[in-house]
């Protein structure tokens, strides 16, 4: 009875050290790093919710060339799904095969961003949707021409109708809609969101040590914080031979000159080249950029400065950002009205 | 009568003095906090504030980034610069009317200054 007694504690603590270990290990994770993970509501207007119809058509009108002037870009050429949302290019091809002054940013997660653009000049995706629309240099369309030209069309009539009864085709619906569809496009679950819940082996061992680095000695999270790995914020990365005013064409602040939006590191893997202007072609070379510092000390972000970080570091920082990549969301392309 | 005039411009140059006195004395200091990106004034997160002219706000990060506190409102215009965590700057609002405060590196942080 007593041995009996005795064994029974020592397995009760024995358990008990277990489990206690086993939540540490899992628990700890989600705790401490629970602000990494995605929250589950995506953000939207009061007066342009998401339903099925508005994001249906939404992803019609995103996918429809003859939303340009030319019929034949449309906001999917340069957002396309197959490249993480923007199109592999340094810098964006527009009307004419016009070479454009920035980079395609990825429309991943825009839902979240308070501001739009590399320079935040648009405050919500329903005023950004029209902007590269009826840009001369980017989809060069007339918005009355564009609206006459899907209102001959009973398809769109109908979808219209369907996702804004009664509000008929307006720039203002138009906008609406593409605005909807690009807030569905959100990251799925990486590697480190699995990591995050509690999957020890999710994320390399490297990875982890480079997440390490990312929230201490790299500086990383400084700017590239939450689950967007974002501030939303505005930064003069010192970027050797650019004289790209960006936020500064908005908001005259002597900080702004130089600055752009902090990009998500949400499927960065995926949307070579980086930088505003897709000066680097590897995350391996924007690590460096980094880690010197920046190159061009004029106006420099005041957060930016020389890191020191060895091979090891580096090599921990790009696995853990390629341990960002969501799993593969496939994208169905829609069946365009042609009357 | 040259003696008299003297000793009105003395009670005179008095009242003033204790009015500026009293108008300095009433002019308050009120502490704002930059905290994970927001203002916070006495612990709570603002939008929006109401001071007399005459009051001056501090800001102070209390981030581990840096911010940059500016305004271009008609009313005051100014770039405190950035300013990284434990460090403050201060600005005073002499006019009445309402000023558009934000933080240039982090535009999310906005708030209004209405100025009795």
């Amino acid at each position: 009875m007593k041995t009996h007694s005795t064994l029974t504690r020592m397995l009760h603590k024995v358990l008990l050290i277990t489990c206690l270990g086993a939540a540490a290990a899992g628990v700890q994770a989600a705790e401490d790093y629970s602000s990494f993970l995605r929250p589950a509501e995506i953000p939207q207007p009061d007066n342009n919710r998401i339903t099925t119809a508005r994001t249906e058509l939404g992803k019609m009108l995103f996918f429809d060339p003859r939303l340009s002037g030319s019929n034949w870009i449309s906001c999917g050429t340069c957002h396309n799904p197959a490249l993480g949302w923007s199109d592999g290019l340094p810098t964006a091809i527009g009307h004419g095969m016009g070479v454009l002054g920035r980079a395609t940013p990825t429309i991943l997660n825009t839902a979240y961003q308070p501001l739009q653009f590399w320079d935040g000049r648009a405050r919500t995706l329903e005023k950004q949707a029209l902007g590269p629309i009826k840009a001369a240099g980017e989809m060069n369309q007339d918005l009355d021409e564009v609206i006459k030209e899907l209102s001959v069309l009973k398809g769109y009539r109908d979808a219209f109708e369907d996702a804004y009864p009664g509000e008929g085709i307006t720039k203002k619906t138009l906008a609406k809609a593409i605005a909807t569809y690009e807030r569905t496009i959100v990251s799925t679950e990486s590697p480190f969101d699995r990591w995050v819940k509690g999957e020890t082996h999710a994320m390399s061992k490297t990875a982890q040590q480079g997440f390490e680095v990312f929230l201490g000695k790299g500086r990383c999270v400084l700017c590239h914080g939450g689950f967007n790995f974002t501030d939303n914020g505005f930064h003069n990365l010192g970027l050797k031979g650019d004289d790209d005013p960006g936020r500064y064409g908005i908001r005259k602040v002597k900080i702004l000159k130089g600055a752009f939006k902090t990009p998500t590191l949400r499927d960065v893997e995926l949307t070579a080249p980086y930088m505003h202007n897709g000066m680097y072609k590897t995350l391996e070379e924007v690590i460096d950029h980094y880690n010197r510092g920046g190159d061009t000390k004029d106006n420099l972000d005041p957060n930016m400065q020389p890191l020191h970080l060895n091979a090891s570091e580096k090599a921990g920082l790009v696995a853990f950002m390629k341990a960002l990549t969501g799993e593969p969301a496939p994208v169905t392309l829609p069946r365009l009205p042609v009357e | 009568m040259q003696t008299q005039s003297k000793q009105k411009l003395l009670h005179a140059a008095f009242i003033i003095a204790a009015m500026l006195t009293t108008i300095t004395a009433q002019a308050a200091e009120i502490v704002v906090d930059q905290h994970n990106k927001t203002f916070v004034v006495e612990g709570n997160k603002v939008e929006a504030i109401t001071i007399n002219a005459g009051d001056t706000l501090r800001f102070r990060n209390d981030d581990p980034f840096f911010h940059n506190i500016f305004s271009l409102s008609d009313l005051k215009t100014f770039d405190l610069g950035s300013f990284p965590k434990g460090q403050s700057k201060t600005v005073t609002f002499d006019k009445a009317g309402m000023a558009e405060v934000e933080c240039a590196i982090h535009p999310e942080m906005y708030m209004e200054v209405t100025v009795k």
